[in-house]
């Protein structure tokens, strides 16, 4: 060892370090996120300090509170002009504040929001032990008709968790449809999945099944986002950086600077037309379209019902406005070869979804399946690549998130001794026994299979038109085929409940507290008001319907 | 070495792991593979950084790593549960819902 290697153990520098830059966020255009990402924190501490009886509470009010807020963060963004008159990317090009985005975020708070008031419901069931008792499993941890259960139960215990969880899973979804990068797609992804694997665990009821139907969606989940990730891997090969705007120039050829290593990668198509497929099919697996749909039957009917709608809902919004933005923005230059791919991807969703659900004997199934048919109907919109294409998928998506989680806030009411009566047999004759909630839920019906005077049939128009313009005709024939089909399934539900006989020992309906009442209210109200007037909403989704690059 | 050849080794890892989640039984297993193909992922990110010359891809490579864990977190939590309700982690076992 030389001497001067002893006396090299440190050494000054030469001159002062450079400066780093700090990163640039702009805290007012990302409100909305981060209003919900503060309220999920304040949630956790809840559940840490404040004392068991009054938990519930705390979360109910911190919750609503965040979600009204952050929605009103996104009127005032929209009312100052973002996505109408100007648009912005926010924090260092991770995220786009444009219109198709906001709508989104718009339309996600406001269906958590009454996904919130049905995780919130607790008196659908009757008192135990004194105590009331929600959707949610006593103690998650504990081991279903063990010793433990029943001694949490008789403690009056409930997963308050659920909220923060859902406020966690809602961050994700407003990050989602507002992704530029690459990266932030996958951890907003990766954000809005693991809670929602988590709820679909945690049921009251029927406890086996719910578990099940957890470790199908996460395994199924993180497959399908370890394909997106390395079709993100590819891209990124390809094209040298995560943002859409650098990958789609580099796909069309218009970028200014070429190093010598982008010359090399970007020549090789193989590294782009893989990478996309596994990111689309990543996506696809999200939005239920058919061949990445099977986990959705399974993980509807075993996950806790509110837990359902909001996934049947919000995720579905979350999920096309990524798949769209991924698309147009980040794939416009690819878009001959995607669109015969989502033609195709299209036709069977909508047809095996359709076909399927006349088999399915359970309501949360036929719910499942007939929400696999609506996927293939808004990537006939997605397929029109043109602003009316956007504008309609954004209306189709605020239309059908409604109904969807309207009507599982129905099946939440109809139960029998076992929990929830969700299979058909039960419903019989529902009508005659209650006919304000059967009527309600005909409403729901009418509205998924796209009968004039509801909203389905506004957004189903819209959609249509959109694809038939955008040069899609053989897709609008196998669509409108297709609802003819599914509408036979929604007729026959109508038909059991109102001219069957009702069975006597068939179930009751319970009365619930005003919250579900307030989901459902909102959902019926959106419904009627988006089919008889639908202009209005319409000329705000085709405003909002430009993305920024 | 040229940094290709860890791509070839990136999408050998990344096919074991898809085979092995479609061919195990034991959701421990299947898991597994997917963090091996979540790693594979990271390889790549890494290989292509070097490539490319800029840091984009270890620092995805970091937030790979991150939302691995937390996933393990996650999905750890869920297959204990499934496996003391059932005294069974096979996938095959899980089959209440089929039609």
């Amino acid at each position: 060892m030389s001497a001067s290697a002893v006396h090299s153990l440190w050494t000054s520098a030469v001159g002062p370090i450079a400066k780093i830059d700090a990163p640039k966020i702009e805290y007012a255009q990302l409100a909305p996120t981060l209003i919900v990402v503060g309220a999920a924190v304040l949630g956790i501490l809840i559940e840490g300090f404040v004392p068991r009886k009054s938990r519930y509470y705390a979360q109910l009010f911190v919750s609503s509170v965040a979600l009204v807020a952050a929605f009103a963060a996104v009127v005032a963004l929209a009312a100052d002009g973002y996505g109408t008159t100007k648009a912005g990317i926010a924090a260092m090009g991770a995220i786009a504040v444009d219109g198709p985005a906001l709508f989104l975020q718009g339309t996600i708070l406001l269906t958590a929001l009454v996904g919130l008031f049905t995780f919130a419901e607790r008196r659908l069931d009757p008192q135990v032990h004194g105590n009331r008792v929600d959707s949610f499993a006593a103690q998650a941890s504990s081991v279903p008709g063990s010793d433990g259960e029943k001694k949490a139960v008789k403690a009056g215990f409930t997963t308050t968790e659920v909220f923060p969880l859902l406020l966690f899973a809602v961050a994700g979804m407003l990050v989602f449809p507002a992704a530029n990068d690459l990266l932030t797609l996958f951890v907003a992804l990766e954000v809005l999945s693991l809670p929602l694997y988590l709820l679909c665990a945690l049921a009251r009821r029927k406890r086996l099944i719910s578990q099940e139907a957890a470790v199908k969606y996460f395994l199924l989940g993180s497959f399908a986002s370890a394909f997106l990730l390395f079709g993100i891997a590819l891209l990124y090969g390809y094209a040298g950086s995560m943002s859409y705007a650098t990958i789609a120039q580099v796909v069309d050829g218009t970028i200014a600077e070429v190093d010598p290593a982008l010359v090399n990668t970007m020549g090789n198509d193989v590294l782009l037309l893989v990478g996309s497929g596994l990111l689309i099919m990543g996506l696809l697996f999200k939005v239920g379209a058919v061949p990445f749909h099977m986990w959705t039957p399974d993980v509807y009917q075993g996950a806790p019902t509110p837990v359902t709608g909001l996934m049947a809902a919000a995720t579905k919004v979350a999920a096309f406005g990524a798949l769209l933005r991924v698309l147009y923005v980040l794939l416009p230059g690819l878009r001959w070869d995607w669109r015969p791919v989502m033609w195709a991807v299209a036709i069977v969703t909508m047809l095996g979804g359709a076909i399927i659900a006349i088999t399915q004997t359970d309501i949360k199934r036929l719910l499942a399946y007939s929400a696999i048919s609506h996927a293939g109907f808004i990537l006939a919109g997605v397929i029109a690549t043109t602003p009316e294409g956007i504008s309609s998928v954004l209306f189709y998506l605020a239309a059908y998130s409604f109904v969807t989680i309207g009507a599982f806030a129905v099946v939440t009411l109809v139960r029998d001794a076992g929990g929830e009566a969700t299979h058909l047999s039960k419903w019989a004759g529902l009508g005659r026994r209650s006919p304000l909630v059967a009527a309600v839920f005909a409403v729901f019906l009418l509205a998924f299979a796209g009968i004039p005077l509801t909203s389905g049939f506004a957004g189903k128009f819209a959609v249509f038109k959109a694809a038939a313009e955008g040069g899609a005709v053989p897709l609008v024939v196998v669509g409108v085929i297709a609802s003819a089909i599914a509408a036979f399934f929604y007729i026959r539900v109508i038909v059991l409940m109102f001219f069957s006989e009702p069975k006597p020992e068939g179930p009751t309906v319970a009365v619930p507290s005003p919250l579900t009442m307030m989901a459902i209210g909102m959902g019926v109200a959106v419904t009627v008001v988006l089919g008889v007037a639908p202009q209005y909403f319409l000329e705000l989704a085709g405003n909002a319907g430009v993305f920024v690059r | 070495m040229n940094p290709v050849n860890y791509l070839y080794l990136a999408a050998l890892l990344f096919t074991i792991g898809a085979t092995g989640v479609l061919i195990r039984r034991n959701a421990i297993v299947v898991f597994m593979c997917i963090e091996l193909m979540l790693n594979a992922c990271n390889l790549a990110f890494v290989a292509f950084s070097r490539m490319h010359g800029n840091l984009d891809g270890q620092i995805i490579a970091f937030f790979t790593m991150v939302v691995a864990a937390a996933e393990v977190v996650v999905g750890l939590a869920i297959i204990v549960s499934l496996f003391r309700s059932r005294h069974s982690a096979s996938v095959d076992d899980a089959s209440l819902m089929k039609l």
